[in-house]
């Protein structure tokens, strides 16, 4: 695959790009300045035949459009919401992701981050660290994990898994989807709000169309109570984060778990300093193990298109 | 003429004690109604309360449980007396038949127990009673009452909580957040995935069946060590604790603190868990040798820790605070509404219990 050109979006994984930089001819679209890209797009654009993207930098209609050689889009994934799937589709150019090898540590992040929130486990850890235990005392009491009920935005491979691990706590489960789910016992609510009032720890585990942009908004958040509790695993923009901070701060939302944002890396200021908050770097997929499978499933659809054989996990 | 008042000659003497002279009994019927219908009921609250039983405490009730103790019981308070609480004991405790621990300071040791010779009830508002004198207890047939598994929950959602936090890096990510790193910096260091990790339990009771049932659904392999092995548990059981750290990836320790299990994690059983494992402690701080403990995160030869309990509370190794695998918690695994309302009702059955001669509900066995 010497000579195939790759475009790789974003430096996601010192492995992946060791790989291909040792495969393919690679190409670093982050080492050139944002205003140089088009540019460098179109100097490359004779060799370049496989993008591979992620969760932060994908392939939008500009990049497939200044690329005509290009044949497949790759994602270092499981998300596709910054894929432009219309155009791919248009263009006949096959796309990749990378599912069920990070469905467990997103799910593992999920309820890791229910407890953080409900037992103040980092604020603990920062109480700690800062030497008030010895000077002040202190015995707050923190709101139980086991038994709360839990709703599910999205019962597909990650909401299910988030269930069978809420499960074990003797949490009930209820869910939101499109539609119900014929092989699970879960209560079914048709629609997020319903779903928001009945619960006590709101789980956003489905993907991030047009339709579901927003879809935890003001009414959701106010619907889920200041007793509730928000974790959101999904994508920044299944929030609405202006909305989401003026809840924490005004007790209308209990507490959040966050590990996406809408404008990755940047997290609003106004957060940090909020006790019932937990905020991760977007590391649902992020353990050694499960990147390592990623890449590894990125590499393995490349290398099964470029040799003419089914693709392992394609979307399109 | 009779006193309506006394003023003790003793001042050591608290007023829980002071013996009051019943007046002479009024003439109600002279009264106005009302004035008669409030002096009887006030007159009845004084005999309900002098019926109520006593209790001995030897620190303040927490807050929280203040009325509902005092409804049913009535309190014994040594620190009221200016007279050292043993020299109050010895003077004025002979008859009490029950003590209510709740906390480990003062501790109920065998000094204390020889000062109350009456005494046939012990009542420890936690599930731990290392901080009791059980051997003396035994000897003088004196029933023990825990926190029984009240807080079993609790403390299980915990130890998984600082299980995940540890490996996925939960605290210290939201404290890179908090310092305005991600924009910086990029991405931070990845975490470690908790699916397949073998999970060694030390201590099989309550709380470690709780957290091997939790663990389970996240794909985790579950070993444990008890003092014997339980003919109704499926999972692989190692008699000695080394044997089970070298075969684990974590080790979670739920066990009660006894002379025994003092320091079972020892330096030998953390070189055996390797640079990879982590140690994760809901139980007591001297479950595990703190120093030991210290030196191996320090120099790498363990992987991480998450930590709710210390030796020496709450004093806590400064040299833990710089490190970003470890996670550092007050002591508080169990502290839930929900924990401290059942507690409640456990003391308060409990205690009835024992007064009306019914067994103890949460009786520590030998």
């Amino acid at each position: 695959m010497e000579a195939l050109g790759v475009l790789l979006t974003f430096p996601m994984n010192p492995y992946l790009e060791e790989e291909l930089d040792r495969r393919c001819k690679l190409f670093r679209l982050w080492e050139t300045p944002p205003e140089s890209r088009r540019d460098f797009l179109r100097a490359h654009a004779g060799s370049i035949r496989a993008v591979v993207g992620n969760a932060q930098v994908g392939a939008d209609a500009e990049t497939i459009d200044s690329l005509p050689k290009l044949e497949i889009v790759s994602c270092f994934s499981v998300g596709l919401d910054k894929v432009d799937l219309d155009k791919c589709r248009q263009r006949g150019i096959r796309v990749t992701n990378t599912p069920d090898v990070l469905t467990e540590d997103v799910a593992d992040l999920a309820i890791g981050l229910a407890i953080a929130v409900m037992r103040r486990i980092p604020e603990a850890d920062r109480y700690v660290r800062s030497g008030s235990w010895k000077s002040k005392g202190d015995y707050k009491l923190t709101t139980r994990f086991s038994g709360k009920t839990v709703g599910i935005i999205g019962l597909g491979r990650i909401g299910k898994a988030v269930a069978k691990r809420a499960e074990a706590f003797g949490c009930p489960i209820v869910y939101y989807s499109r539609s119900e789910k014929p092989d699970t016992n879960y209560t079914y609510c048709s629609n997020v709000l319903d779903l928001a009032a009945n619960c006590q720890v709101l789980v956003v585990a489905c993907p991030l169309t047009p339709e579901t942009r927003h879809i935890v908004n003001r009414e959701v958040m106010d619907a889920l109570g200041p007793k509730g509790v928000l974790v959101n695993i999904g994508r920044g923009p299944h929030v609405d984060e202006p909305e989401l901070y003026k809840a924490l701060i005004e007790g209308r939302l209990g507490g959040a778990g966050i590990d996406v944002f809408e404008q990755e890396p940047h997290v609003p200021e106004e957060l940090f300093g909020l006790e019932n908050v937990v905020l991760l770097p977007h590391v649902g997929s992020g353990t050694i193990e499960t990147r390592t499978a990623m890449a590894d499933l990125v590499l393995g659809n490349l290398e099964a298109h470029f040799t003419n054989k089914p693709l392992l996990t394609p979307v399109i | 003429m009779h006193r309506l008042t006394f003023v003790p000659a003793n001042r050591a003497l608290p007023l829980s004690l002071i013996p009051r002279p019943r007046p002479r009994p009024l003439n109600l019927r002279a009264l106005p109604r009302r004035i008669a219908c409030e002096l009887a009921s006030i007159a009845g609250d004084r005999d309900r309360e002098l019926e109520l039983p006593l209790v001995l405490i030897l620190r303040p009730l927490f807050p929280a449980f203040q009325d509902a103790l005092r409804e049913r019981f009535r309190f014994l308070e040594p620190w009221e007396s200016s007279l050292p609480t043993h020299d109050f004991l010895s003077a004025h405790a002979n008859s009490v038949r029950a003590l209510l621990c709740s906390g480990p300071l003062p501790p109920v040791d065998a000094s204390t127990l020889a000062c109350l010779p009456g005494l046939q009830c012990v009542v420890a508002t936690s599930t731990g009673v290392n901080h009791i004198a059980m051997d003396e207890c035994r000897r003088r047939e004196i029933l023990v009452a825990n926190a029984g598994t009240v807080f079993s929950d609790d403390a299980a959602d915990y130890a998984v909580g600082l299980l995940i936090d540890v490996l996925r890096k939960i605290s210290t990510s939201d404290r890179y957040i908090r310092s305005g790193l991600w924009p910086l910096k990029g991405t931070y260091l990845l975490g470690s995935k908790l699916g397949g990790k073998r999970v060694g339990i030390v201590g099989f009771g309550s709380i470690g069946s709780k957290v091997a049932k939790r663990l389970e659904a996240f794909g985790c392999t579950i070993f444990y060590h008890s003092r014997t092995r339980k003919p109704s548990v499926s999972f692989k059981y190692f008699s000695n604790i080394s044997n089970l750290a070298a075969e684990s990836d974590a080790l979670i320790v739920s066990c009660a603190l006894t002379n025994e299990t003092h320091h079972i994690i020892s330096k030998d059983v953390l070189l055996a868990l390797g640079k990879e494992g982590v140690v994760i402690n809901v139980g007591r701080g001297a479950l595990i040798d703190e120093k030991e403990l210290v030196n191996c995160l320090m120099e790498g030869v363990i992987g991480g820790a998450g930590l709710d309990v210390f030796e020496d509370e709450p004093n806590v190794p400064q040299e833990l605070f710089v490190l970003d695998n470890v996670v550092l918690s007050h002591h508080r695994a169990v502290f839930t509404p929900d924990s401290f309302s059942s507690l409640l009702q456990l003391v308060i059955d409990n205690l009835e219990a024992f007064f009306a001669g019914r067994p103890l509900l949460s009786p520590v066995s030998a």
